[in-house]
């Protein structure tokens, strides 16, 4: 029957373990914000719409063959970096800094598009050099990385610069960056720490303590954490029930749709949902690394590995901010949070990721 | 034999990947199991704490706003400082009835006036519900008391005392000191973007105008904060830590206030505006921009009727006149023309030729207004006789972009930087300028007719009367050049250090000091002896100056007689000035709006200015006052220059 053949033809790409724990997410993420906007049917009807898109989105890029992906690779990292530059040059501002490019029809970010094309770019970059890795390699490889992230820098928007940069350095460690050059590149770091911190002037170190101790700005960035931190403790091991939290119905919680919508999932379904959340995180990541580690190509074995530890990046550290041990810096919680390029981004990934596993199930067969 | 090694290079590799995917993951369950401790310290451990803060008792933080900055002039007088009233609040959100019962009912108790409900009502249409809005402000002390008996009545209405701004001198110098006013929703906007909100918790005034805007992050201070602990009813049970406020840093002007109300008296009923600067600083001494307004009508938020009188105004009291306005510079542009020429070696100071009273070029006619010339004209006499002959032939012997190119570096055409808000560019015309300019391809082309009249500072012109008062500045102070500004120095107010805001030049032009002479002598001879004569006879100091008018209305060819003339369209009289000739202390550039000619309606206030600056000597009521009508004037002796040419297009802002 046609109804059957059709079904079969939209199931075809799509891996059915990673698609589960992305509904389950979006679920948990729908009765968040249903809560968190006191009770908007309209907000949620918005984020349905926005995931709809983000599904098809993701089905599309399901059916590309990883070869495809990766011829795609260079050309869609080549056009970030343009849009990039086409920021620097002409972007908007907006929060006081570039960082949308009006091309006409939509105003785009193209650092969001270089948190996919920067892992793609390395992963092409591996597949290429495979069979003669040297040093010399990751050495081209780190100037892939760090080309988009000094513009993402001059935005200047050091979350997204980071973020990049971690994509980036997740393909690189599963290229195999030999583990002294990494030990080595902790050393630097920590020891340019202090003279960095004796070369920065009064007011820069005001605002890095303030990233590290939310208390000094108790009015500001700081009201966020510390808010956080009463929603999620007052929700205690049971939570107070969904659509009863105090803190976030009283307004005490800022952005409580988008970054900080883990305070009112935590203050309503308190430990034991933290745990199913923690869980479910577990499962895409988990999904994520074997689909790596079955892959048939040293292109999707980097690119599936790099997308799947960038998401726990983001999880973690979203909900280390929200929960007061991490600097509060502006990423949304992976699915869960209301904001569309987000979303869109995450399930392009996941649909990259389907593609890689469906291929190396073709190759079985 | 290469097969094997690709397959155990592949082995190889592939168990490398799998080592680092282990790797990955015992960081991921780390990860997720810091996160995990950090819950249950929170959810368990600390259950207790955190439930009695989100349930019983609240921690409040109640924001202390700062006092704003003061602001003075160089001689310490004071210009906009703060002090403390009750005022009488209404959060519309907590009425138990209707919001016009409570405001009737409030009005038995204390004295409401319709200007009050006017200005509440747009306050009302400007806010959220959930905002204090303040119904009266500045209540008397027996007002506060009798609303304090009946405050049970009112719900939702609360007496507050807060920090007002006041403006002493009221209409006095208020484009420069500017006005702060409520926060809108686009000014909270603004704040989000900028990530500042945090900082404006608790106030609900910043600066909109002025210097009160341009210097709004200095003058606003650091909020402070009070952690109380409240109770379900959220009142505050004690106080479990206090940051305090700091004060917005002082700002200290290089205006003399003095000079300021001199010279804005003596422009009476004119509109116009005037720059003076000290050249050797670049410090204005005094900004004047006629008509003013009163800048502690914002303060509260003003009411309709009064805003629509200020901003309806056919006078436009609102627009700063000397960084808003651009006018053609008229003769004021020859002592420049004239540097240019001397710099560029396209005159000699002793070039000389006899002036027919016109110049030819092509079909087209120049005329100078002195009929029959004014016989042989070196380049001091084309100044002190303002001969407008000299500078048709030196603009069509310079070309445009020679003299763009010239009068660019001077800041004529640019924004000069001054420390206020919105200031305009003007044009400075070149070839490139009009391309840019003019859509239509056929008006882009640069005609040399265009240069003739740009010569004595008439067709496409258009400068700032603080942009002439750069470049006379720039021009006295043998080519240093400072950037124009208000505040001599920020005056922290914990430290009291004092930071100066402009201690280096911005450029040093690289002007000859023999042409520079040349030109500084003419000016000076133009006040002795040339169309500023009147005005400076009898000064105990030498001065110079040049004298301008710039057409309003193009006669299309007939003969300028100010009498048939509707008096907005009346030329613009301008002025440049400096005084003491030789160690210039006060530099300035003037325009009185449809003043007839720069000689008569504008050269006395400059008078007044210098007199008082360098003197200390207040006007006598007689001198001040201007004639209200310039038309009465007979036409002046040596010519002032009128551009009678049939091509002249002139713009005026």
């Amino acid at each position: 029957m046609w109804i059957k053949r059709l079904a079969q033809r939209i199931a075809q790409p799509i891996d059915p373990w990673l698609l589960l724990f992305s509904l389950l997410l979006i679920c948990v993420s729908l009765a968040t914000i249903y809560s968190a906007s006191n009770e908007s049917v309209a907000k949620v009807t918005s984020k349905l719409v926005s995931v709809g898109v983000a599904l098809v989105a993701m089905w599309l890029v399901a059916n590309l063959k990883p070869q495809k992906l990766m011829a795609l690779a260079p050309p869609i990292y080549l056009v970030g970096l343009v849009l990039l530059v086409g920021v620097a040059l002409f972007g908007d501002i907006t929060n006081g800094a570039r960082r949308w490019l009006d091309i006409g029809v939509a105003r785009i970010q193209p650092s969001e598009l270089m948190k996919l094309a920067v892992p793609m770019m390395l992963a092409w970059y591996f597949e290429r050099h495979e069979a003669n890795l040297r040093f010399k390699h990751f050495g081209v490889a780190a100037l892939l990385i760090a080309l988009p992230m000094a513009l993402v820098l001059k935005q200047p928007d050091l979350g997204t610069a980071l973020l990049i940069a971690a994509a980036g350095f997740y393909a690189l460690f599963f290229a195999g960056l030999p583990w002294r050059v990494m030990a080595g590149m902790l050393v630097v770091f920590l020891c340019s720490l202090p003279v960095v911190w004796s070369h920065m002037h009064e007011y820069q170190r005001q605002r890095v303590m303030t990233l590290i101790d939310p208390m000094t700005d108790p009015l500001g960035k700081g009201y966020h954490t510390i808010q956080g931190m009463i929603a999620i403790g007052s929700g205690g091991v049971m939570g107070k029930g969904w659509l009863s939290g105090t803190q976030t119905h009283l307004d005490f919680i800022p952005e409580r749709t988008t970054d900080f919508i883990f305070a009112v999932y935590s203050e309503e379904f308190g430990m034991l949902g933290n745990c199913i959340l923690l869980i479910l995180f577990l499962c895409v990541i988990g999904r994520g690394l074997i689909i790596a580690n079955n892959a048939s190509s040293v292109f999707g074995r980097l690119l599936a590995g790099a997308l799947t530890l960038s998401f726990f990046t983001y999880a973690m550290v979203n909900m280390g901010m929200v929960s007061g041990i991490l600097p509060v810096v502006g990423v949304p919680l992976p699915l869960v949070s209301y904001g569309g390029t987000a979303m869109l981004s995450i399930l392009i990934g996941f649909g990259m990721l389907m593609a890689i596993q469906r291929d190396r199930k073709l190759m079985k067969n | 034999m290469s097969r094997r090694t690709f397959l155990r290079d592949h082995h190889g590799e592939r168990y490398s990947f799998q080592l680092r995917l282990l790797v990955a993951i015992t960081i991921v369950l780390v990860g997720f199991g810091v996160l995990l401790s950090r819950f249950v310290f929170l959810q368990v451990l600390q259950y207790d704490k955190y439930h009695t803060l989100a349930e019983s008792n609240r921690i409040s933080l109640v924001p202390i706003p700062p006092s704003r900055g003061i602001i003075s002039d160089r001689n310490g007088v004071v210009l906009a400082h703060n002090f403390s009233a009750y005022t009488l609040e209404i959060t519309p959100s907590k009425l138990d009835g209707t919001l016009n019962d409570t405001v009737e009912g409030l009005a038995a108790l204390v004295d409401i006036t319709a200007k009050d409900r006017r200005r509440f009502k747009k306050l009302l249409d400007e806010s959220k519900d959930f905002e204090s809005l303040p119904i009266k402000t500045r209540l008397s002390d027996e007002e506060v008391a009798r609303f304090a008996a009946n405050a049970y009545r009112f719900p939702g209405v609360e007496i507050k005392a807060r920090l007002f701004r006041h403006y002493p001198m009221g209409e006095s110098a208020s484009h420069l000191i500017g006005y702060i006013g409520r926060i809108n929703d686009q000014d909270l906007k603004t704040l989000a973007e900028e990530e500042r909100l945090g900082e404006y918790k608790g106030t609900d005034h910043m600066g909109k105008f002025g210097l009160e805007q341009s210097y709004e992050s200095e003058l606003h201070g650091k909020t402070g904060y009070e952690q109380v602990e409240v109770d379900s009813g959220s009142r505050a049970i004690r106080s479990l830590h206090r940051s305090s406020p700091i004060a917005g840093d002082n700002l200290t002007l290089t205006i003399d206030i003095q000079l300021q109300q001199v010279i804005e008296q003596a422009f009476g009923e004119h509109k116009g505006a005037l720059v003076a600067i000290d050249p050797t600083n670049g410090g204005i001494l005094a900004m004047v921009s006629r008509p003013g307004f009163d800048p502690n009508l914002f303060v509260d938020g003003i009411d309709p009727v009064s805003w629509r009188e200020l901003n309806e105004s056919a006078a436009r009291p609102l627009n700063n006149r000397a960084i808003q306005g651009t006018y053609p510079p008229g003769s004021t542009f020859k002592p420049f023309m004239a540097l240019a020429a001397l710099e560029t070696g396209k005159r000699r100071p002793s070039d000389a030729f006899l002036d027919p009273g016109f110049f030819t070029l092509g079909n087209h006619r120049w005329r100078d207004d002195k009929v029959g010339g004014h016989g042989y004209v070196d380049l001091v006499k084309s100044i002190v006789v303002s001969c407008d002959t000299y500078y048709y032939r030196l603009a069509n012997d310079m070309g445009i972009d020679l003299i763009s190119g010239f009068m660019g570096p001077l800041g004529l055409g640019h924004k000069t930087g001054v420390d206020l808000p919105n200031e305009k560019d003007g044009i400075l015309p070149s070839q490139a300028w009009k391309r840019r300019y003019f859509k239509r391809k056929d008006q882009q082309r640069w005609l040399a007719g265009d240069t003739i009249s740009i010569g004595i500072g008439q067709g496409y012109n258009s400068f700032t009367i603080m942009q002439l008062a750069q470049a006379t500045s720039t021009l006295v102070n043998d080519g240093v050049q400072f950037r124009p500004h208000l505040v001599r120095f920020i005056e922290n107010s914990v430290t009291s250090e004092r930071r100066e805001v402009e201690p280096q030049p911005r450029q040093r032009l690289p002007y000859k000091s023999e042409n520079i002479e040349v030109i500084k002598r003419a000016m000076v001879e133009t006040n002795r002896a040339g169309t500023g004569a009147p005005a400076f006879s009898g000064a105990p100091y030498t001065s110079g100056g040049k004298t301008g008018t710039a057409q309003v209305y193009n006669l299309k060819g007939g003969k300028y007689n100010s009498h048939s003339i509707r008096a907005d369209l009346r030329d613009h009289a301008l002025f440049i000035a400096f005084a003491p000739a030789d160690k210039p202390k006060i530099a300035l550039a003037m325009i009185v709006e449809n003043g007839g000619f720069g000689g008569k309606a504008a050269a006395p206030i400059a008078r007044t200015a210098f007199d008082y600056y360098l003197q200390g000597k207040r006007p006598v009521q007689a001198v001040t006052k201007l004639e209200s009508s310039p038309a009465e004037e007979a036409e002046p002796v040596d010519g002032e220059d009128a551009n009678l040419n049939e091509a002249g297009h002139h713009h005026v802002d």
